[in-house]
This record gives C-alpha cells, sequence and structure tokens, in this order.
C-alpha cells in the first residue's frame, strides 16, 4: 500500500458507513418491492391464478364409448372390438425429438410413411402436451422392448384403446363393410361432442348405414392430469353408454359357402330370404382384408389392392352393373302376361334368328339352328331369345319399363345397404337426354334379352327374383334383423316403400314359376344338369352376357384379353319353388355359360341352405342331447 | 431488542483476544452460520417437494452443500491479507482461464463456459470471477484515497468491464452481469461520486439499446420479450412464467401446504427444483412463506453489512459490502424472474436451488466474510 499510512482511515469509515446505509435502503427498497409483487401475486390475484391452476390440474375428458358388436343370424361374432396398443409421443416431453425419433426408430421398426405422417402433425396446430401417434398396432415384442427402454424415452407412451376387428374379414368386407379412422371431410359431418375420443367411424356397409346405432353416447370423466397429461386421479366419471349390438340377416355359413363357389374365380352372390328380406350372403368375390383398413393400410398394400387386376375392392354384388342377359326373361314373361302380348299358349315359330320386318336386320338367337315352334314355357327353358325378342318388340319400350320398374330396376330399392347401384333401365326419354337419339324398335329387341343398354347388379336381380318367388309380394332387401338392447331393427330400419306387383291374373305368377321350375327339371331345361338328383323343387333362369369392351385406359395381355372377353355366366333362382325359402342371383365374370358354371353354384347354395345347415344343426342338437344323456 | 444486538453485535466480539470461544477457533461467525443453517435447512425441504419427493436429490444436494460449508470454513481460516496479496494474481489468473475457455473450453447448447482439465474436476473460470472481480476491484481500490478520482474509478471499471465482456462471448449474459454488478458494487462502496453514478447510468441506458442491437443474441432478446408479453409464446419461454406466476398466485396467503403444490407435483411447473424452487415454496408455504424467506435473507444482508461496516481496512470493507450485494442481486433477480418481473436468466435462489457451482461460490463468499469479521486486530482507529 504505496500511500496507506497518509490515509484518512476515520473518514474513509464514515464514507463506506454512508454508502452501506444507501445500499441497505436499496436493499429494503428492492426486497419490499419482491413482497409487493408476491402480494399482488398471491392475495391480489389470488383468484385469478386458482383458477388457472385448477383449470391446469382438472381436465374434462371424453371416454369414447365401445362400438357395438356385430353378429350374423346365428350368433356368430362378425365385427367385435380389440386392444391395440400405440405409441404416442408428447413433444413437449420428448425433445430434442428428431433425437427421440432416431433413437426409437433403433428399437422399433418404424415405417418411413407413419414417420411422415407423425412430422406432418407434428407441424399442424395443435393443443399443448397432446400426444401425436407414431406407431399403431404394436405387437406383443415391440411392446416388451418399450416397456425394457422405457425411462429412456421421457414423453413417449404406450397406449391402448379398442379398435375394430373383423374375424372374418375376408368373407364379410363387402356385406358388413369396416370402420376407419375419422377423415377431415368426416370431422365437419360429426358431432364434436359425441365424437370427442372417438378415432373411429364407419366408412362402408353396415359400418357406415348403422353408424349412429353402432357408435353410443361418450361419457366423460373430470381427471387430475400432470403436464404430461398422464392421468393420477379420476375425480368424476360419466360412463359412456355402449353402441347397440346388431344382428344381421347375414349368415356366415352361407357367406363361406358362397365365397368357396366362387373360389379362383371374380364374381358376386347374393342371396336372399323371400319371407323377410333378409340378405343371407352378400359375397363379392375376391374379398379383402378390412381389419388394415381399420388402423390405417400402408401406400404399398393399398396399391396392391386397388391395382389388382381382380379389383378386390369393387363391391361386385351392389355396385357391379352388368348385362342381365337371359336372367332378365322371367321378369319379361311376367310383363308380357301381364300385359296381354302373349298368352301361355301362345306359339312362335323361331328360324335361328328374328327379323323386325322382312329383309331387315337380323337378331339371331343363341342356337343358330333355331328352336322351331315353342311357347313361353318352352322358351324359357331352353332361354329361346327369338320369343322374347318377338314379345319385346311387341311390348314396346314404354311397357317394359313400366314392368321392370316394379321389380326394381333402374333404382336402388335397399332399405339398409349402403352404396348400392341403381343400373340402368333405359327408356326412350333415357335415351333421347342421355344419347341425343329416338328409342329404335331394334333397342326394344336387345332389351327384351337383356342386352343393350340395360344394365343390372346382382342385388337387383336377386331382388326381383325374390319378387318372383314371393308371387309380387314386395321385400325390399335388408341386412339388419335385430337389434340386441334398447332398439328394435324396425325402429331403425327405414320404411319400405315398395308397392307389391298385383298381376291382373295372379296365377301368371304360378305359371312363371313353372317354366323357371321347368329350366331346372324339364328335359330340355338349360340348368337341368345343375338340378340333377336335388331333394327339392327349384326356379332358375340362366344367362349368359356378353362382354362388349374394355375400358380404354386398361392394358391387359393378350392372354388376359382373351380371358376377359369372355362371357359372364350368370343364374338368378329359388328354392324350393312352391315354399321359397332362398332366392339367389350369381354373377361369374368371364366364366362362359350360365347353365354351365353358375347353375351349379346355385345349386351348391340351395343344396347347404335347405339340406346341409339344417341338418348340421339338427345333428348337433342330437349330439348336444346324446351328451347330456350320456352324462346321466 | 435481543435479536437486533445479537445481529450487529455478536459472541464474535467478546472473543477477540479474550477468551477464545469455539467460534473464533473456527473462525466461524455465529450469527450468520445461524442464519444461513435455518435457509440451507427449510430449503432442503422446499427441495424435497420441488424434486417430486425423490429423497436422492436431496441427498445429492446435501452433500453438495457439506462440500460448500466445507469450502466456506476453508476460506474462513485465511487472513484477508492473504486474499488482498492474492487478488492482482488470482485476476490474471481468472482472465486466463476466460480466454481459455473460448479457445478450448467445453459445453452444451452453443455455449462454452467449462474448462476441462485433466485430473481435475469440470470448472466454469467464469464462476470464480463472481469473487475474483471484488477482490481485485477492491484491491485496486482501496490502494489510493477513498473515494477515488475520476481516473481510478474509469480503471476500477475497466477492471470490471474486461472479465464481463469475456464472460458475454460465452456466451453467458446472467454471469457476466453477476460479475459485473459485483464488481460495480465495490466501485460503489469505494466513493464514487453521485454525478458519475448519474452518468454511469446514464450510459447504461444509452448502451442498453445497443446492446439490443449489437450484443444480445436473439434467445437472449426473446426472453426479453417473453417477460413483456408471456401470452405470446405461451408453449415456449412464455409457459415456464405462466406456470410459475400460477404457482405463485395459486398459493395464497398461507399456501397448499407442504407437499400439497398442485402446481409442481403435477409438473406444470418447470425446473421446480432448481431455479424456479422459490415457487414452489410460495405455492405450498403462501404469502406468509415468502415473507419469512425474505426476512431469513434480509437478516443474513444486514448481518452482512455489519461485518462490512466493522471491517478494519478498505479492502475488507469494500469486498464483503459487494459480495453482501451479489448476495442479495442473486435473490432479487431470481425471485424477480420467477415471478415476471425480470426476464428468465438461469440465476438459482441461493442456498436453497438445488445444484451448481455457484452454490460452492456462494459459501466461499461466506467463507470470506466470516475471515473478514474473525480475523480483526485490537487496532483502535
Amino acid at each position: 500500500m504505496a500511500w496507506g499510512e497518509f490515509k484518512d482511515t476515520a473518514a474513509e469509515r464514515r464514507l463506506f458507513q454512508r454508502r452501506a446505509l444507501v445500499m441497505l435502503l436499496f436493499v429494503v427498497l428492492l426486497m419490499t418491492g419482491l413482497l409487493a409483487r408476491m402480494y399482488q401475486l398471491q392475495v391480489v390475484e389470488h383468484d385469478v391464478y386458482t383458477t388457472l391452476s385448477d383449470k391446469n390440474r382438472v381436465q374434462v375428458q371424453s371416454v369414447p364409448p365401445p362400438r357395438g358388436l356385430v353378429y350374423d343370424r346365428n350368433g356368430e361374432l362378425i365385427a367385435e372390438n380389440r386392444p391395440v396398443f400405440s405409441l404416442t409421443i408428447v413433444p413437449e416431453r420428448a425433445a430434442p425429438i428428431d433425437d427421440t425419433l432416431a433413437r426409437l426408430g433403433r428399437i422399433l421398426a418404424i415405417a418411413d410413411e407413419d414417420l411422415e405422417r407423425f412430422k406432418k402433425r407434428l407441424n399442424e396446430p395443435r393443443r399443448p402436451f397432446q400426444e401425436i401417434p407414431l406407431f399403431y398396432d404394436l405387437g406383443e415384442s415391440d411392446i416388451a422392448k418399450m416397456a425394457v427402454h422405457r425411462h429412456e424415452f421421457p414423453g413417449v407412451e404406450v397406449t391402448a384403446e379398442l379398435v375394430r376387428y373383423y374375424p372374418h374379414s375376408d368373407l364379410t368386407a363387402h356385406a358388413l363393410g369396416f370402420v376407419g379412422r375419422i377423415n377431415r371431410e368426416e370431422l365437419n359431418r360429426i358431432d364434436p361432442v359425441n365424437y370427442a375420443g372417438t378415432n373411429y367411424i364407419g366408412k362402408s356397409g353396415i359400418e357406415r348405414f348403422y353408424e349412429e346405432v353402432l357408435h353410443g353416447r361418450v361419457g366423460y370423466q373430470h381427471v387430475e392430469t400432470n403436464a404430461r397429461g398422464r392421468i393420477l386421479r379420476v375425480l368424476e366419471r360419466e360412463n359412456p353408454v355402449p353402441g347397440e349390438d346388431l344382428e344381421l340377416h347375414l349368415d356366415l355359413r352361407l357367406q363361406r359357402k358362397a365365397h368357396e363357389l366362387l373360389e379362383g374365380r371374380r364374381g358376386a352372390i347374393v342371396a336372399i330370404e323371400p319371407a323377410t328380406g333378409g340378405i343371407l350372403a352378400l359375397a363379392s368375390v375376391p374379398g379383402f382384408d378390412t381389419n388394415k383398413f381399420v388402423t390405417g393400410i400402408s401406400v404399398a398394400d393399398y396399391r396392391a389392392l386397388s391395382e389388382s387386376i381382380d379389383k378386390p375392392l369393387f363391391n361386385r354384388a351392389l355396385r357391379g352393373q352388368y348385362p342381365p342377359a337371359s336372367t332378365i326373361k322371367p321378369m319379361m314373361a311376367v310383363a308380357a302376361l301381364d300385359s296381354g302380348v302373349t298368352t301361355r299358349d301362345r306359339k312362335i315359330w323361331d328360324p335361328g334368328y328374328f327379323q323386325l320386318r322382312e329383309g331387315g336386320r337380323r337378331y339371331r338367337d343363341w342356337k343358330r339352328s333355331g328352336h322351331g315352334w315353342v311357347d313361353l314355357k318352352h322358351a324359357m327353358a331352353q332361354s329361346c331369345d327369338v320369343y322374347f325378342y318377338d314379345v319385346a318388340a311387341d311390348m314396346g319400350v314404354d311397357t317394359m319399363h313400366r314392368y321392370l320398374s316394379a321389380f326394381g330396376f333402374g333404382e336402388d330399392a335397399t332399405l339398409d345397404v349402403s352404396g348400392a347401384l341403381s343400373g340402368l333401365l333405359p327408356s326412350d326419354g333415357w335415351k333421347r337426354a342421355m344419347r341425343d337419339q329416338p328409342w329404335y324398335p331394334g333397342d326394344s329387341v336387345n332389351m327384351g334379352i337383356g342386352q343393350g343398354f340395360f344394365l343390372a347388379t346382382p342385388l337387383q336381380l336377386a331382388t326381383a327374383t325374390a319378387l318372383i318367388a314371393n308371387r309380387g309380394e314386395w321385400v325390399e332387401p335388408r341386412l339388419l334383423k335385430d337389434i340386441r338392447g334398447e332398439g328394435t331393427a324396425s325402429e331403425f330400419l327405414p320404411a319400405e316403400t315398395h308397392k307389391p306387383l298385383v298381376l291382373k291374373d295372379p296365377e301368371n305368377w304360378e305359371y312363371v314359376v313353372d317354366t323357371m321350375e321347368e329350366v331346372m327339371h324339364g328335359a330340355r331345361g338349360t340348368a337341368r344338369r345343375a338340378a340333377r338328383g336335388a331333394n327339392f323343387k327349384m326356379a332358375g333362369k340362366t344367362g349368359t352376357a356378353q362382354v362388349f369392351s374394355l375400358g380404354k385406359d386398361q392394358e391387359y395381355d393378350a392372354e388376359e384379353i382373351r380371358e376377359r372377353l369372355r362371357d359372364h355366366a350368370l343364374f338368378v333362382g329359388f328354392a324350393p319353388a312352391d315354399d321359397p325359402k332362398i332366392a339367389v342371383a350369381i354373377i361369374v365374370e368371364n366364366a362362359g355359360g350360365g347353365s354351365s358354371v353358375a347353375a351349379p353354384v346355385a345349386r351348391g347354395l340351395f343344396d347347404a341352405w335347405l339340406e346341409e345347415f339344417p341338418a348340421a344343426e339338427s345333428a348337433q342338437v342330437a349330439g348336444l342331447s346324446d351328451q347330456s344323456e350320456s352324462e346321466h | 431488542m435481543a435479536l437486533g444486538k445479537s445481529l450487529l453485535e455478536g459472541p464474535a466480539d467478546n472473543a477477540l483476544g479474550r477468551s477464545r470461544s469455539i467460534w473464533s477457533i473456527l473462525h466461524l461467525d455465529p450469527v450468520l452460520m445461524f442464519l444461513l443453517l435455518m435457509l440451507v435447512g427449510g430449503g432442503l425441504f422446499v427441495l424435497y417437494s420441488g424434486a417430486d419427493r425423490n429423497i436422492d436429490v436431496v441427498k445429492a444436494q446435501g452433500i453438495r452443500l457439506a462440500v460448500a460449508f466445507a469450502v466456506m470454513l476453508v476460506f474462513a481460516q485465511l487472513d484477508p491479507a492473504v486474499f488482498r496479496r492474492w487478488s492482482p494474481w488470482l485476476y490474471v489468473l481468472g482472465l486466463a482461464g476466460l480466454v481459455a475457455v473460448l479457445l478450448v473450453g467445453v459445453g452444451a447448447k452453443g455455449a462454452q463456459r467449462w474448462l476441462a482439465i485433466p485430473g481435475l474436476p469440470r470448472f466454469q473460470p467464469s464462476e470464480l470471477m463472481k469473487l475474483v472481480v471484488p477482490m481485485m476491484a477492491a484491491w485496486y481500490l482501496s490502494r489510493y484515497f477513498l473515494p477515488p478520482t475520476f481516473g481510478r474509478v474509469m480503471v476500477g471499471l475497466f477492471i470490471v468491464l474486461l472479465p464481463m465482456f469475456l464472460i458475454v462471448q460465452q456466451p453467458d449474459l446472467g454471469t457476466s452481469l453477476l460479475v459485473g454488478m459485483a464488481g460495480i458494487f465495490v466501485v460503489f462502496f469505494a466513493g464514487m461520486s453521485w454525478k458519475l453514478i448519474t452518468a454511469f447510468f446514464g450510459v447504461v441506458s444509452v448502451s442498453a439499446p445497443l446492446m439490443w442491437f449489437f450484443v444480445m443474441r436473439d434467445y437472449q432478446k426473446q426472453r426479453v420479450l417473453t417477460l413483456l408479453d408471456p401470452q405470446s409464446d405461451p408453449l415456449g419461454a412464455g409457459w415456464n412464467i405462466i406456470q410459475s406466476k400460477t404457482a405463485i398466485g395459486s398459493g395464497g396467503m398461507d399456501g397448499k401446504g407442504w407437499l400439497q403444490g398442485t402446481q409442481s407435483h403435477l409438473e406444470f411447473l418447470p425446473e421446480s427444483h432448481t431455479d424456479f424452487i422459490v415457487a414452489v415454496l410460495a405455492e405450498e408455504f403462501g404469502f406468509v412463506g415468502m415473507l419469512l424467506l425474505m426476512a431469513l435473507y434480509f437478516l443474513v444482508i444486514l448481518r452482512c453489512l455489519f461485518i462490512a461496516v466493522s471491517a478494519q481496512d478498505s479492502y475488507a470493507r469494500l469486498l464483503a459490502g459487494a459480495l453482501t450485494m451479489t448476495f442479495f442481486i442473486y435473490i432479487f433477480v431470481n425471485v424477480g424472474m420467477v415471478s415476471g418481473l425480470l426476464p428468465v436468466v438461469g440465476v438459482p435462489l441461493p442456498l436453497i436451488s438445488y445444484g451448481g457451482t455457484s452454490g460452492v461460490t456462494l459459501m466461499a463468499a461466506f467463507g470470506v466474510l466470516m475471515s473478514i469479521h474473525t480475523h480483526r486486530r485490537m487496532i483502535t482507529a
């Protein structure tokens, strides 16, 4: 200290004391400021922050209701719910997120598209501390791996939710439909309250039509959560109302049979119970695994399905619009008899072709040599085209349109089958509007044998066939048989609107059924081989539809073109003929003749429905009683 | 008033030269020691709650505090003359450390703050500067007559600004400001004229906008903006302020009770056992708890200022005063930031927040204060 000894230490001490006093005042002032701030927050604004704190702590959470189950007519479960474990991330807790994702990727095989979807949602506006799903449907080993590594991944959770599962998904894909994730468009449509917490919605079929019934009502709970959103305590709970369980008319056994009979082919089968209109089988083959669609199908899987030449996603039974060909002849016969253009006794000479006038265009019969003299019964049995050319030309388009409309052609006559198309029932007006051309008599001739502009779906053909089986009594096709729970089926089924088709002479129904029996059992019936050895009488009609053209943008190799240019095989019919239990329509694409391919399929269905299944049931009952006896 | 008497005089005075008590043998000040133990003990309770009943955290903090008290004990043994002698060398060493940090330092999140010298635990030279800068400033100014001339004030300020500048480069604005404060308090206690003080604040207020545009990093600006409007970024930086204010405010007059704070236990409050621990205390013990804490802190400051005033030479006085005020600044900045008065900078609540080397530095400072108080000689001025 250079000049220390000369320093005025007393003055320095006094100076320091003054400065210390200033500092003390400074400290007192600032501490008072801090306490004033505390007073402001803790006493003055206490209520505000208490509310904020409670809002933080207590959350109202929605509790999604379990979706109603779906059973077939025998109580077989065809749509159930199973717990699915998914991996979710709360980005706020999992930072740095890229690091978390990279480390997760080393443990789980996360698909690129899942990762992409996650990142997209990460960048969208969202609630704070809301979890974002990354990986759906974790396997058991994945769950185990996550359990082991859980401490390494803050903010990453494995959560369970109930997700739709279809135990017979390939069989029921087209009849039952499926659920999928709610998309943006549906989000605008649904009740946001009732769907709070629900991730899935019916996309097609029964799942879509009965969405409201199946969904149930949302419940809620007040929960205490931490910032992570993890529930610590449930304070109050209002349970959700589960969706109603549905029982369908569908018979899984018949559905399986239908798929077996069409195995390896493309086609559709619709079977209706004439007494109720209940759809016993609604098969479109090939089917697909709807379970893949529930949690979100991968791009590759979807591409494989959508680009498949066999079009498994296409619901042929409801949306396949085919020329009905000769299967329309029973309906034409009803029209011709009732409108009086023909009688049961009237005979026509068939030289192998039909001409509207001498020297005009020749409309060929499928049999080049002709059938000779034919009446209606023989015309039906042998599927004589010329007879129907003749009556169609006589009836004209208006009469045909009137009768065929009464059979449900040209409209969607279903009650609860969503997505059905209406086919095309041409008329004079339609042709003028769509083609800007008048209706030519030649168009009527083509229409008489179900060709030309006329298109029908398998479901429409089955419905019209059921109308004949019922002798004019309308039953609109439906899938819902019963509701297990509060409601009844009739509450939820739309009202039936069709009037019965009353003929001037009701006996004509029996006559047309007779002609259809002749197809099956007559000496020259086209389906006689398929009906051989049956223990019951059946009525039916075969058909063979020409495939006119391929889509312009479709490129097939020559082999496939040949295969896909082949005729479609069709069949409509019911059995037993005098007390119909089942009416069917069958189309097998590019399979050739209806009599050789489609009729045996129908026979298989009839046998199964009328003999196999009842026999198996009684055997089971007998077996059960045997067992109970042996126990005594 | 008995408390006031013991605070301002204490048994240590009686020990001078006469019957040497255990306190004077250990060179500890019993009053300060008692207050520190009260704070530390209460702090452990709050920490247990803030760490969500994690006893391991409390144990680790206990060990840390034991080490810090040991450091205090060591510093208390050294004569203030030793500190004074070492001041310039420690300062040079500290500057070298800061330069080394910038050249070869290690760190995280884009900041280099640590020096990793093989064989030694990692340490932050900037932390050391909180002690060394006021030592150096006190050493320089106390060599001359006080109050210092204008030129010496400028030199004193340069002594303070040089390490500040180096620390800002790391970047670590918070520590830089604390180091600067410690040094500037020395200059203030030395008797820097009020004219200069006014001018100094003038310069600061002019340079603040310049700092904003040329020195501050984006994240630092963000903190200031967030303070002004926490709702502008409710999920990012604003989240902390909103949640800590909610914790404090919902505590009310007498709090939710120990371990009953929903904000902290439900994980809404960030860093509830480190920088934001005062929010836990405010939530669980309410305004009453805050009053008690502030009272304890105030008594510590009062005792320390008394030690400073009763110190025997200018060096000791200036150093003791500056260290006391640095301690206060810690409290003010931490509580101010948690209650939303100041921007969020990483300043812990002294003696209560978990972790950090700042606890050791603080206790070393208390060691220096105790040394100053217990090494007085019977010299009458």
